[in-house]
């Protein structure tokens, strides 16, 4: 069964819809991210599920019951703030021990829990500190020990990674990761950060202007979006503007203006003449040399008008004979050699036709 | 030195002589051994013996410290939640409520509570007059100080402590009052400051029979400024001093004017 469950929730700040009829199941033991754009209503959810503010319509179920009502401090469920929202006289073991002594515990097992919160998150030697003489990422994980320490059903992360730089956040990304596995307790994160959400989670729901626009796991979104908000969010894309121009049972032929015939396949009875787009990732292109031959069913030549070399890959923009850019991202695997291309060189643009997906407008 | 660096080390020093020449004399002739406030005669530390046994100005200093420590007390409580209200909820007339009092020039306080206690509430002047005085043009200045302090925090905070399980009452106890309480110290100090040399508000207020020490030396001066005077004078002033130091030291944002 579902450990929480969003039904129709709809939250109004005067004129404006926040969040507009969401329904979501998460269930236990769960990584759930909830990512989308500054605005788009996540952290209004977040804050609906944790009980400082109440939706217009619509119910909030943990384990089966309604949480309407419930205050903050008797809902089973508890929060890592943003700002780590750490208690700035306590010290950092006075800070994990404070859910323990206000659910009453003994001081024998409050000593206890709090050494093991601070061993599962390396701060046994910060324990007499106070937070303001610790670095983010130790703040951080005051902030996550402490929300776990009462070994709560759900905990709630409102971008807990975005204050801290970037190298510190891929190292809290892989111990949030390890942590929510070991503890085995469900998580519901929030992030705008399509990075973040892809790495962490077991499922994200992509939201927009109150709405989600797709709920799904993370390889499936990024192979397979929905809409062309989902598509452009999550990572890279090419996005094509396209004509159905055949429908077969799997076969799907698109035309491109001024560029031809696109094949790519799609399951879906689709209607001849549907104009649509078709959104293509960047590392599923390969880009050859305008003479070299490619065994592929898409081949569009071009020119190369800009090279970003990344390294690892190398980031081709060329041009195609309708004008539209397209990008395409080379490994740069073979050894000695960096680039293939340079700017200016006439080349031709291939894919498999199981690459792109056909997004419906 | 540069030419404008000294000139401004010429304006400093006169503007603090300025101020501080007149009190330094008040202190310097309350050791002086001569009844008469013109020429220093010699070393003395008679004023201060006779002062302890004049009986009127010790009851008029043990009436001023009551009252400051209950004024202050009070109107440390009543500011307290005059902070928190004002930080909280974002009704506009809340502050100009609160601070009003503050801004009012202390004759028109004075002039109207004296008509609000006589004429609405038909009170004898006296003791109660002046401690509700007190406690009214106190309020805004513990309001202020804790609604800066307030100012300075993460909201996210207080609701972090309820998400941990903390009732309201809990919250307020073990996380909003100790990270108020500098700010209440401050405002104590600062209550007690005000309240122990007032004499405009008191003026009004105090009716006859009960006297505070300000009123005290105000009726002495009438006749002539005695040595007497400067004592009482010289000991009102290291307490205001101890008092505004110690409220600096707990909450130097407030009082150095940062918040």
């Amino acid at each position: 069964m579902a450990l929480l469950e969003l039904k129709n929730i709809t939250r109004r700040f005067g004129d404006l819809e926040a969040v507009k009829d969401v329904t979501l199941s998460i269930d236990a033991g769960e990584f759930f991210t909830l990512l989308g754009p500054s605005g788009c209503g996540k952290t209004t959810i977040l804050r609906m599920i944790a009980g400082f503010d109440a939706p217009d319509e619509g119910d909030i179920l943990l384990d089966g019951r309604s949480l309407a009502g419930v205050p903050p401090e008797k809902r089973p469920l508890h929060t890592v703030f943003q700002s780590y929202a750490l208690f700035p006289h306590m010290t950092v073991a006075g800070n994990v021990a404070f859910p323990l002594e206000m659910a009453g515990r003994s001081r024998e097992e409050i000593r206890r829990r709090v050494d093991e919160t601070l061993a599962l998150v390396h701060l046994t030697d910060k324990a007499s500190q106070f937070p303001h003489e610790l670095s983010g990422g130790q703040k951080q994980r005051v902030a996550l020990a402490r929300g776990l320490v009462n070994k709560p059903h759900l905990l709630l992360l409102d971008e807990p990674l975005g204050a801290l730089d970037a190298k510190l956040r891929v190292e809290m990304q892989v111990e949030l990761i390890a942590l929510q596995r070991e503890v085995g307790i469900t998580f519901v994160f929030v992030t705008h950060s399509q990075q973040e959400a892809l790495a962490l989670s077991h499922r994200i729901g992509v939201m927009r202007n109150g709405c989600i626009e797709q709920c799904d796991e993370p390889d499936k979104l990024y192979t397979n979006p929905a809409n062309r908000f989902v598509a452009d969010f999550i990572g890279r894309i090419n996005l094509l503007e396209v004509e159905v121009a055949a429908s077969g049972k799997v076969l799907l032929k698109l035309n491109a203006e001024g560029l031809g015939e696109i094949a790519a396949t799609d399951p879906r009875p689709i209607r001849v003449g549907e104009r649509g787009a078709f959104a293509l990732r960047p590392e599923l292109i390969r880009v050859f040399g305008h003479k070299e031959s490619a065994d592929l069913r898409n081949r569009f030549e071009g020119r190369v008008k800009e090279l970003l070399y990344l390294g690892d890959v190398t980031l081709y923009k060329v041009e195609l004979a309708n004008g539209f850019i397209i990008e395409a991202l080379m490994p740069n695997a073979a050894s000695g050699r960096a680039k293939f291309h340079e700017v200016g060189d006439p080349v031709a643009v291939c894919w498999r036709q199981d690459a792109g997906v056909y997004l419906r407008n | 030195m540069k030419r404008s660096t000294f000139w401004l080390w010429v304006a400093s020093l006169a503007t603090y002589a300025f101020l501080y020449i007149p009190l330094a004399v008040v202190v310097l002739f309350s050791f002086n051994d001569s009844v008469l406030n013109a020429q220093w005669v010699g070393f003395t530390t008679r004023w201060y013996a006779k002062l302890m046994g004049d009986g009127e100005m010790l009851r008029a200093a043990g009436n001023s410290v009551l009252i400051a420590l209950l004024s202050s007390t009070i109107a440390t409580v009543l500011g307290a939640m005059a902070g928190l209200a004002m930080h909280r909820y974002h009704f506009r007339f809340l502050p100009l409520l609160v601070l009003t009092p503050v801004a009012m020039p202390e004759i028109l306080l004075g002039v109207s509570l004296l008509l609000f206690f006589r004429q609405v509430l038909d009170l004898t002047l006296g003791f109660l007059s002046i401690l509700v005085a007190h406690i009214t043009f106190s309020i805004g200045f513990v309001a202020v100080i804790v609604r800066a302090r307030l100012a300075g925090m993460d909201e996210s905070i207080f609701e972090a402590a309820r998400d941990l399980g903390a009732t309201p009452w809990a919250t307020f106890s073990r996380i909003t009052l100790p990270l108020i309480l500098p700010a209440l110290v401050a405002g104590f100090l600062m209550s007690f400051t005000l309240s122990i040399d007032d004499f405009v508000i008191t003026f009004f207020v105090a009716g006859v029979g009960v006297s505070t020490l300000p009123l005290q030396i105000y009726s002495m001066i009438k006749v002539a400024v005695t040595p007497e005077v400067n004592a009482v004078s010289t000991l009102l002033m290291a307490l205001t001093l101890t008092l505004i130091f110690l409220a600096s030291r707990f909450a130097p944002d407030v009082l150095k004017g940062k918040a």
